[in-house]
C-alpha cells in the first residue's frame, strides 16, 4: 500500500483533490470571517451553503449556464443573510438559535423542492464551469496543472480573500467593521450606524457561503443531492478560529481541512481496515483539535455573539 | 443668549423619571458642572445632548438655533464631544484607529493612518496629552486611555466637551494635571460640561454648578456664591454629617495573614496580583487604596476562593486556605462583600429570604436532613435580618431585583455579617450607593471591627479609606507599594504618589 501512496501520480492527484476540497471550505471560512468580524456568529452558513448549492443547480438546469445558476445562488445567500440579520440584529434574537433555524429551514426546503423540481432530472448532469489555466504557470511540469488550472470559483474565493484583507485593514469601512465586532457601543458613539455595518457584513456572509454551495453542486459533482453541504458550513466556524479571523488565514486553514478531506477519501479507497464512517469524521476531529487552541490561541472579536440593542 | 441651552428636558424610563423639565446651559470658555448623587439624572441629561437617548420633551438650542440631535453622528457634526465614564474605546485597535473611527477620509474610503498620526501628534503636543499613536489601547494604563478619549473628542473639533466623572480613574495628582488641561480648553474657547459627585473637585474646577436631585434641578449657582456644605445639602436634600465615629484600636491576634500571594493572568504577562503580603489583626481594618483595576478585584477574589491562587498562602486563623474551595473558606469564618453585587453577591431573581440563606441553606436549621428546605426557618431568619439591618422591603419574599442598590447591599451585608465572620472582605462596598446607605454600610463595618473582626476594606474613594481604616495599603499594578499606619497624619500627596506607582524608598531618596 505504501508504495502506491508515495507514487508521484498519487501525490499530484491528492494535492489536486485537496485544493478542490478546499474551495467550498474557503468560502465557508470567509463567510464566517466577515460576519464574526462585524460581531455576528453565522451558524447559518451551513444552510446558506446548502441553499446556494440547490439554487445554483436549479438555475443551471433551467438556463443551461453554470454562471447564471451561481448568480441565483448569490441572491438566495444574500436573502438568507438578510433573514439572519433581521432576526439577530434588529430583533436581537439569539444568534446561535437564529442560525440553526436557517439551517433547518434550508435543509427542509432544498430537500422538498429538489424532489419536485429535479426528481426526473436527477441523472442528468448539470452544466459546469470550464477550468481556467493561468497562462505560462500552467505549463510548469507536474505542479502547473494542479495549482494553476482551477475552477473560476476557486480563483474568485482567493480574490475575495485578498479584497477582504484590503478592506479590513486599509479602509475606513474595514475599521468600522472591526470596531463593530469589538465594541459596538463605542462605534455607535463614534457616529457610525452599527446595525447597517452588521447587516451588510451578514448579507455578504450569506453570499460567500452560497458561492461555496454553488461550487459543490455546479462546480464539482454536477448534480444536487439532499444535504450535500454535509457540515462544510460548520467547518467554516473552525476555519475562522484556525485562520485567526484573518481572510488569508481562512484560505490557509481551508487548505489544511481540504487536505484532510482529500486524505480521508483516499484512505477509504485503499480499504485500510477502518470503517469509512470513522474516516468521514476525520475533518471534524481536525476541527476539534483546531478550536481547542493547540495551534496557538487567537482572540475572537470581543462582541461577537452579543446582540447590540440601543437603549433609548 | 447662551452658547448651548437645554430647555425643559424630560426623560422617562419604564418606571422612573430620569429628567423632569431640566434646564441647563453652558457658555464658551466656562466649566459648568452637573453635580448630583448617583441616579440624579446627570448622565441621562448628557446622553440626551449627545444623541444616545431620545428625549421625551424639551428643546436644545445651539447658538440660538433649535437643533435636533437624534444620534451621536449628529452630535459630532454639531461639534459636541463626550468622554464617557466607561470608555468607548476598542482595546484591540491602535490609538490612531480608535481616534479616526467613524471619520471620513480625504482619500475616499481608504484609511489615512499616517496623516492621522501626524494630526494626533500635533494636538497632543499642543495640550500636553502625550500618547503613542501606534500603541494598542489595551497596552495603555487607564490614565492614558482617558487621554485617548480626550484626543478623540478634540480630533473631531469639539466646541462642547462633556466629561462624565472623568476623575474616577485618576490619582489625586493626575487630577491636578487633568484640571490644568481642562483650563487650557476653556482658554481656547471650549465649553466644558463636567459631571461629578465629588465636592472638592467641583469646587476647584467649576465656574458654575448645577445641582440635580432625583431628575430635577435643585439650583444653578456661581462657584463664588457657594461652599461644599451648601452643595452637599442641595445634593442630598437634608443635612448629613460626613464624619464617622471610630473608637481607638487594640491590637490582638492575627486573623488574616497573606503571604507572597500571586495570581497569574490567563493571558500571560505580568501577574495580576504580584507577591502580596499583609496581615490583619483582631479589631482592625486594613484599607486598600489604589486606582481601580490595579489588582484589587483579583486579590479579593483570590482570598474568597473565586480566582485560583498561583503562589503564596492565605491564612485564616493560622490555617492555610489558599487552595480550599470557597465553601471551605466560609466554614473557616470568611465573609465576602464582592464589588459586583448583582452578579456575584446576589441571585437577583431570588427572593430576599432566599438570598439571605445562600451561604447556609444546606445546614440546620434551614434544611431538614440536609435535603428539604425549611421554609419557616428561612422566613423567620429573613424577618429578623430585615428588621435588624433596616432593609426597606415589604416582605421577605420580594425579589431582590426590585430593591434599590442600597437595599441590595444591605441584603449582602446582613448575610455576610450575621454569619459572624472572623475575616470580612469588603470590595467597593459603598460604590454607587447614596450618601445615607454609604454611611450605613461604613457604620456596620466599623461595628464588625468593634466586635473584634478583621476587615479588608477596598475602595477607590480615598476619603472613605482614610476615614475608616486603621492602616492603609496602596496597590499598584498588582503589588502593594506600601502600607501606612493610620495613626500618623495621612499625607495625601504621599498616598497619591504611591497610587501612581512611586515606591516609598525611592521618593525619600529623590527628596534627599
Amino acid at each position: 500500500m505504501w508504495a502506491i501512496v508515495f507514487n508521484a501520480s498519487f501525490i499530484t492527484d491528492f494535492m489536486a483533490a485537496a485544493i478542490r476540497m478546499a474551495t467550498p471550505l474557503t468560502f465557508a471560512g470567509l463567510s464566517c470571517t466577515i460576519s464574526e468580524r462585524s460581531g455576528v456568529f453565522n451558524i447559518g452558513a451551513e444552510g446558506m451553503m446548502l441553499s446556494g448549492a440547490f439554487v445554483a443547480a436549479v438555475g443551471a438546469l433551467f438556463t443551461g449556464s453554470a454562471w447564471i445558476g451561481t448568480g441565483f445562488a448569490c441572491i438566495i445567500g444574500a436573502l438568507l443573510g438578510l433573514l439572519l440579520a433581521v432576526l439577530s440584529i434588529t430583533l436581537g434574537a439569539n444568534q446561535i438559535v437564529s442560525g440553526v433555524m436557517i439551517n433547518i429551514l434550508s435543509l427542509g426546503f432544498t430537500s422538498f423542492l429538489s424532489r419536485i423540481i429535479m426528481g426526473s432530472a436527477i441523472t442528468q448532469k448539470l452544466p459546469t464551469f470550464e477550468t481556467w489555466g493561468i497562462p505560462f504557470l500552467v505549463k510548469i511540469p507536474v505542479f502547473g496543472e494542479i495549482f494553476f488550472r482551477q475552477s473560476p470559483l476557486s480563483y474568485i474565493s482567493y480574490a475575495i480573500a485578498v479584497i477582504l484583507t484590503f478592506i479590513f485593514f486599509k479602509t475606513t469601512w474595514g475599521l468600522s467593521i472591526r470596531a463593530a465586532g469589538e465594541n459596538p457601543r463605542a462605534v455607535d458613539t463614534a457616529g457610525i450606524n452599527v446595525c447597517l455595518v452588521r447587516y451588510i457584513c451578514v448579507m455578504f456572509s450569506g453570499i460567500f457561503a452560497s458561492l461555496g454551495g454553488a461550487f459543490l453542486s455546479v462546480g464539482v459533482v454536477r448534480y444536487f443531492t439532499e444535504n450535500m453541504s454535509a457540515g462544510r458550513g460548520f467547518i467554516g466556524l473552525c476555519i475562522v478560529i484556525l485562520g485567526k479571523w484573518h481572510p488569508l488565514g481562512a484560505v490557509l486553514a481551508a487548505l489544511i481541512f481540504g487536505a484532510v478531506d482529500a486524505l480521508q477519501l483516499r484512505l477509504q479507497a485503499f480499504e485500510v481496515g477502518i470503517p469509512y464512517q470513522f474516516l468521514v469524521m476525520l475533518p471534524y476531529i481536525c476541527g476539534f483539535i483546531a478550536i481547542s487552541g493547540v495551534v496557538g490561541r487567537a482572540q475572537s472579536p470581543e462582541a461577537v455573539g452579543k446582540p447590540y440593542l440601543k437603549e433609548n | 443668549m447662551p452658547f448651548l441651552e437645554m430647555k425643559n428636558i424630560s426623560k422617562r424610563f419604564v418606571d422612573v423619571v430620569a429628567n423632569d423639565r431640566v434646564c441647563f446651559d453652558v457658555e464658551r470658555g466656562e466649566v459648568h458642572t452637573l453635580l448630583g448623587e448617583n441616579g440624579a439624572g446627570k448622565t441621562t441629561l448628557m446622553n440626551i445632548l449627545y444623541g444616545l437617548y431620545s428625549r421625551d420633551e424639551g428643546e436644545i438650542y445651539l447658538d440660538g438655533k433649535l437643533v435636533i440631535i437624534s444620534s451621536p453622528y449628529e452630535a459630532i457634526k454639531l461639534h459636541i464631544g463626550m468622554i464617557h465614564q466607561h470608555f468607548m474605546l476598542i482595546p484591540n485597535l491602535s490609538v490612531t484607529e480608535n481616534i479616526i473611527l467613524g471619520l471620513p477620509s480625504s482619500r475616499g474610503f481608504l484609511l489615512e493612518l499616517k496623516k492621522a498620526e501626524e494630526n494626533i501628534d500635533n494636538i497632543s503636543r499642543k495640550y500636553e496629552l502625550r500618547v503613542d499613536p501606534k500603541a494598542l489601547v489595551r497596552q495603555l494604563p487607564v490614565g492614558l486611555r482617558q487621554r485617548v478619549e480626550i484626543l478623540k473628542a478634540l480630533y473631531r473639533k469639539t466646541d462642547i466637551l462633556i466629561l462624565d466623572e472623568p476623575t474616577s480613574v485618576l490619582t489625586p495628582l493626575e487630577v491636578e494635571t487633568f484640571f490644568k488641561i481642562i483650563r487650557r480648553f476653556t482658554e481656547d474657547g471650549l465649553a466644558v460640561i463636567f459631571i461629578s459627585h465629588k465636592l472638592n473637585e467641583v469646587m476647584s474646577i467649576s465656574d458654575r454648578i448645577t445641582v440635580l436631585r432625583g431628575g430635577n434641578v435643585v439650583g444653578t449657582l456661581k462657584k463664588h456664591d457657594t461652599d461644599p456644605n451648601k452643595l452637599a445639602g442641595m445634593m442630598v436634600g437634608k443635612e448629613i454629617t460626613l464624619s464617622l465615629d471610630k473608637p481607638c484600636e487594640k491590637k490582638g491576634k492575627r486573623l488574616l495573614e497573606v503571604r507572597g500571594l500571586s495570581v497569574n493572568s490567563e493571558k500571560g504577562g505580568k501577574p495580576l496580583v504580584n507577591n502580596v503580603s499583609f496581615d490583619i489583626h483582631e479589631a482592625e481594618i486594613l484599607g486598600v487604596a489604589g486606582v481601580d483595576g490595579n489588582g484589587q478585584g483579583e486579590l479579593t477574589d483570590a482570598i474568597a476562593g473565586l480566582q485560583p491562587v498561583s503562589k503564596g498562602q492565605i491564612l485564616i486563623n493560622g490555617m492555610d486556605v489558599a487552595h480550599l474551595s470557597p465553601r471551605k473558606r466560609i466554614e473557616r469564618k470568611l465573609g465576602y462583600i464582592p464589588s459586583d453585587r448583582q452578579r456575584v453577591g446576589l441571585v437577583v431573581d431570588f427572593s430576599v429570604a432566599q438570598n439571605l440563606v445562600l451561604k447556609d441553606f444546606r445546614d440546620t436549621p434551614f434544611s431538614k436532613q440536609r435535603f428539604f428546605l425549611n421554609r419557616r426557618q428561612i422566613n423567620t431568619n429573613a424577618e429578623r435580618l430585615i428588621k435588624e439591618f433596616d432593609i426597606k422591603v415589604s416582605h421577605g419574599n420580594e425579589k431582590v431585583a426590585f430593591l434599590s442598590g442600597g437595599n441590595q447591599q444591605k441584603v449582602i451585608l446582613a448575610r455576610e455579617i450575621s454569619g459572624k465572620p472572623d475575616v470580612l472582605i469588603a470590595m467597593q462596598a459603598t460604590r454607587g450607593l447614596d450618601v445615607g446607605s454609604t454611611k450605613y454600610v461604613q457604620e456596620r463595618i466599623l461595628e464588625h471591627r468593634e466586635k473584634g473582626g478583621a476587615t479588608l476594606f477596598i475602595s477607590t474613594e480615598l476619603d472613605e479609606i482614610i476615614a475608616i481604616s486603621d492602616r492603609i495599603a496602596v496597590m499598584y499594578e498588582g503589588e502593594i507599594i506600601g502600607i501606612l499606619s493610620g495613626g500618623q497624619e495621612i499625607d495625601l500627596e504621599r498616598i497619591s504618589l504611591m497610587m501612581a506607582g512611586v515606591r516609598e524608598q525611592k521618593t525619600k531618596k529623590s527628596v534627599s
